[in-house]
C-alpha cells in the first residue's frame, strides 16, 4: 500500500520544484496514449541537420511519423463506439462505428456504450453482439480479451469467432453429452479440468443458439 | 487468502492451452464447409533437423493436426 508513496512524494516535490526553476528531469505524470496530441511527432534536430546537408532532398520519414496517433479522449461523450474485432487469421470488424457492443466477459455479459470507462475484460466462451441502429450481428466467441479505451474505441481480440448460423446444433448436443460423461468418469485433476472446459463451452454454445 | 485461480490454472493448464482447447472445441461444432476450413487452420507443419558432429542430418517433416 505504501509502495507508491515515494512516487507521490516525487510528484509533489516536482510540482514545487518547477516554481523554483529546476532544470533537471522532473518526474512528470506519464500521459496515457489516448491523451497524446494528434500531430505526428518529428525529430526536429534530425530534420535541421538533414536540411543543412541535403537541402533539396526531402528528409526520410521515421516509423513514428507514419503511425496514426490514437484519437484523443474527447471532452463530450461521443455518439458512436468504434469497434475493432480481430482474429488471428482475419479481421472481422475494422474501425466500424456502432451504437453498442455486448461482450461475454468472465464477469458476465457486459454492454459497452460510447463513453464507457476504460476497461480490460477477459472473455469467456459466449455470444458477442454488435448493435448498429436496428441491426444486430451476433458472433460466438471462443475466448480472448476486450480492451475498451477512454476515447470510445473498443479492441476485441479472440482466437475463434463464428457467426452463430455456422454452428451445428446436433454436434453441440453430442459434444455436451460426451463431455458430461467424461466429467463424471474423470479421475485426475487435468482430466476433470478438460472435461469441465468441454462442458462449459458446449453449454455456452447451446445457450447462444437458443438465446 | 490465496487469489481465486480459475479451475484450469489450478489443474496446471496455462491460459494459452485453455484458450486453444476452447477454440478447438468450438471448431469441431461448426457446419460442414466451415468445419473443414477451420480444422485446416489448426494444422501445424514443421521440420526437425538434427545436427551431429557439426553437420545437419536430413530434416524430417512433421505435421501435427488437432489431436482427438
Amino acid at each position: 500500500m505504501f509502495r507508491h508513496a515515494s512516487r507521490f512524494l516525487i510528484r509533489a516535490a516536482a510540482g514545487d520544484g518547477r516554481s523554483h526553476g529546476r532544470t533537471s528531469a522532473v518526474a512528470v505524470a506519464r500521459a496515457f496514449s489516448s491523451d497524446v496530441p494528434a500531430a505526428p511527432s518529428q525529430d526536429t534536430a534530425f530534420i535541421e541537420a538533414w536540411k543543412k546537408v541535403a537541402p533539396n532532398i526531402e528528409p526520410p520519414k521515421t516509423p513514428l511519423e507514419f503511425m496514426k496517433p490514437r484519437p484523443p479522449t474527447p471532452s463530450a461523450i461521443p455518439s458512436k463506439l468504434t469497434v475493432n474485432f480481430v482474429l488471428p487469421y482475419q479481421s472481422e470488424i475494422s474501425s466500424k462505428e456502432v451504437d453498442m457492443v455486448i461482450i461475454p466477459a468472465t464477469t458476465g455479459q457486459m454492454g459497452v456504450l460510447p463513453g464507457h470507462v476504460a476497461t480490460i475484460a477477459e472473455l469467456k466462451p459466449g455470444l458477442l453482439s454488435v448493435h448498429e441502429g436496428t441491426e444486430v450481428t451476433k458472433y460466438f466467441v471462443s475466448s480472448g480479451f476486450a480492451f475498451i479505451h477512454a476515447n470510445s474505441f473498443a479492441d476485441i481480440v479472440a482466437i475463434e469467432a463464428v457467426p452463430i448460423d455456422r454452428i451445428d446444433p446436433s454436434l453441440v448436443q453430442k459434444g455436451l453429452t460426451d463431455f458430461t460423461q467424461k466429467l463424471s468418469s474423470a479421475t485426475t485433476d487435468l482430466e476433470k479440468a478438460e472435461a469441465q472446459i468441454g462442458v462449459d463451452v458446449h453449454s455456452a454454445l447451446n445457450a447462444a443458439l437458443s438465446g | 487468502m490465496s487469489s481465486a485461480v480459475p479451475f484450469w490454472r489450478a489443474a496446471g493448464m496455462t491460459y494459452i492451452g485453455y484458450s486453444n482447447m476452447v477454440a478447438s472445441a468450438v471448431r469441431k461444432c461448426l457446419k460442414e464447409p466451415y468445419r473443414s476450413e477451420a480444422l485446416g487452420r489448426e494444422k501445424v507443419h514443421f521440420t526437425i533437423s538434427k545436427w551431429s558432429d557439426g553437420k545437419p542430418e536430413k530434416p524430417t517433416l512433421r505435421t501435427d493436426s488437432a489431436e482427438e
